[in-house]
């Protein structure tokens, strides 16, 4: 049975912003069948009575004040940014 | 055909923490670029964010004022989408579990009343700033709105006419305001609005195919947007043509709407739990506590007004549809002021200054104060209302105190009788034709002589004392 299809992958890759060759589509493909198979094996567990779990941690409420603290510094912040002009990061058009 | 309009409206409007939603990078506006960032915000590698618990509370807060009942247990979503104002590719937002449901708030127009539903509030963080520099290929981005706490209002599709779309946008803004919760700056963009509307044929069920409108960046421009959608939908649909699921930009120079591009299915989030951040449960005492905190809101406020003030309807809902006005107005009258003038004065010339100049009431020098001695000086008599008017400009403008504006200008009414009588005579002896001619039941002869003694005093002489000492001075009865 097919649990993913070629047309999801390359959907999945667009998201992603991945690209891939029709080769690699049939290779992800099936790799990514067998891990959806082998994560089926979940649904022999009966959960009918569990609840939904979104973190494993036995921890709630973690908050905290609203104080001000120090910013980095500008240079510090660009640091990692490609390309720069007057002190911001300087990307390809979007506009729409 | 007739058809019925259905709109829908998100409002995002960005909470006054004095930090970020997740870090303690401050929130403040107008800062030099990328100068409020740290790891966190930046969405670097190994990072925790923390949540800010005012951010949770205003959005409590505003919640509860819109009539919204607020999750028990609630908790954070990832929202994936690539685009350069989002440094970590996510945001994180409120996907199932939104801190606000099933709201509602009344909106009154033409005099009818109506209550719009509000399906959700949800609480999410702000994407950076991008600018577009039109004549070079690439735009900038500025990542210190990047994680600004924000909540989205999202109505049900209960709004039927662009008029009350604003008259929901202005109550929004109102309640917004009065819980101080968000300054509400569209200019600043703190607040922010998309519209979705659809036509269907005039009592169907089945909603029509919707188009979004964006760029609506003032809520007269919301209103215009709609009104032009509205009827660019019509034709389209008379005219045997379809209407396309499709976003399109509010152009306010060229008054129409644009396409900015179509929606081929829905929108692909892929929303997961955020494992960054934990489960946050609202439990009664939480929330009685925030319940608290929430002040008389306009409507209450308008009632109010009415009652202890004695005004009408309308004028009790100019003076409190913001709340800086009506705060405004209850000290003037705290400094003394005659309810009534003070209305007047705020409604009138204060209001048509603001609008005039595009100004903001804490943008003027005007305080409560020198209001409330203006409208005292002319209940007194010292000054007519027509030398008000420049006393006026002067308070808005460089402010002060009107006495002594009043007293250094020289402005002060002349209601001496016996130096009136002696300009009235002077005008009467240069005028005897008008005399005649008022005699001969020409009433508006009155008017010259009494303009007459104005133009003499600068305007400083006590009109109705000059209208008795003309009558006198002719030999009428006043």
């Amino acid at each position: 049975m097919e649990r993913i299809s070629k047309d999801q992958v390359r959907h999945v890759a667009h998201l992603a912003r991945l690209s891939v060759t029709e080769e690699e589509v049939d290779t992800f493909t099936e790799q990514l069948d067998d891990i959806i198979e082998f994560a089926e094996q979940l649904n022999e567990l009966d959960t009918d009575d569990v609840e939904p779990t979104t973190h494993v941690l036995d921890i709630h409420n973690v908050l905290r004040k609203d104080e001000k603290r120090p910013s980095l510094d500008r240079e510090e912040a660009l640091k990692n940014a490609p390309d720069q002009e007057d002190g911001q990061v300087k990307v390809p058009s979007v506009l729409e | 055909m007739k058809f019925d309009t259905v709109i829908g409206l998100e409002v995002h409007a960005e909470l006054k923490t004095d930090t970020k939603i997740f870090c303690n990078c401050s929130t403040e506006f107008g800062a030099p670029a990328n100068t409020h960032t740290c790891p966190v915000c930046l969405g670097h590698p190994g990072v925790l964010p923390v949540l800010n618990q005012r951010a949770v509370e205003y959005a409590m807060k505003a919640s509860l004022a819109l009539n919204c009942e607020i999750a028990g247990e609630t908790k954070f979503d990832r929202k994936n989408y690539f685009y350069p104002d989002s440094p970590k590719a996510y945001q994180i937002s409120q996907f199932d579990k939104p801190i606000g449901e099933n709201g509602s708030l009344e909106i009154e127009v033409d005099g009818y009343k109506k209550n719009i539903g509000i399906t959700r509030i949800h609480m999410e963080e702000d994407a950076g700033k991008l600018t577009h520099d039109e004549y070079d290929d690439h735009s900038l981005v500025d990542f210190n709105r990047v994680g600004t706490p924000l909540i989205e209002i999202v109505s049900e599709p209960d709004i039927e006419t662009p008029e009350e779309a604003y008259a929901y946008l202005e109550k929004l803004k109102a309640v917004l305001q009065y819980t101080e919760v968000s300054d509400c700056k569209m200019e600043e963009g703190s607040l922010r609005c998309d519209a979705n509307i659809s036509l269907k044929p005039a009592g169907q069920e089945e909603f029509g195919t919707k188009t979004e409108l964006k760029n609506l960046n003032s809520f007269t421009n919301v209103h215009k947007g709609l009104a032009y959608e509205e009827k660019r939908q019509e034709q389209e649909l008379l005219s045997g043509g379809e209407i396309l699921q499709e976003t399109r930009r509010w152009d306010d120079a060229k008054k129409e709407t644009t396409l900015m591009r179509v929606k081929e299915g829905s929108d692909d989030y892929r929303y997961f739990p955020e494992p960054d951040l934990v489960t946050l449960y609202v439990n009664e005492d939480w929330k009685s506590s925030i319940k608290a905190t929430i002040p008389e809101l306009p409507d209450a406020r308008r009632e109010r007004y009415m009652e202890e003030f004695d005004l009408p309807a309308y004028d009790a809902g100019v003076l409190t549809q913001s709340k800086n006005m009506a705060d405004f107005f209850q000290e003037t009258i705290d400094e003394g002021a005659d309810a009534k003038q003070a209305a007047n004065w705020l409604m009138g010339d204060v209001n048509g200054y603001l609008n005039s100049h595009d100004m903001e009431l804490a943008d003027t020098e005007l305080t409560p104060s020198s209001l409330a001695k203006l409208v005292t000086l002319i209940d007194k008599g010292t000054i007519s209302s027509k030398i008000a008017k420049t006393v006026f400009t002067d308070l808005m403008e460089q402010g002060g105190d009107p006495e002594q504006i009043v007293q250094d200008k020289g402005l002060v009414q002349i209601s001496d009788e016996g130096e009136l009588k002696q300009i009235v005579d002077k005008i009467l002896e240069n005028n005897p034709q008008s005399i005649e001619d008022y005699k001969n039941g020409k009433d508006k002869a009155i008017g010259f002589l009494v303009g007459q003694v104005m133009k003499e005093t600068k305007g400083k002489a006590n009109p109705q004392m000059v209208n008795k000492l003309i009558m006198e001075g002719m030999g009428m009865d006043a």
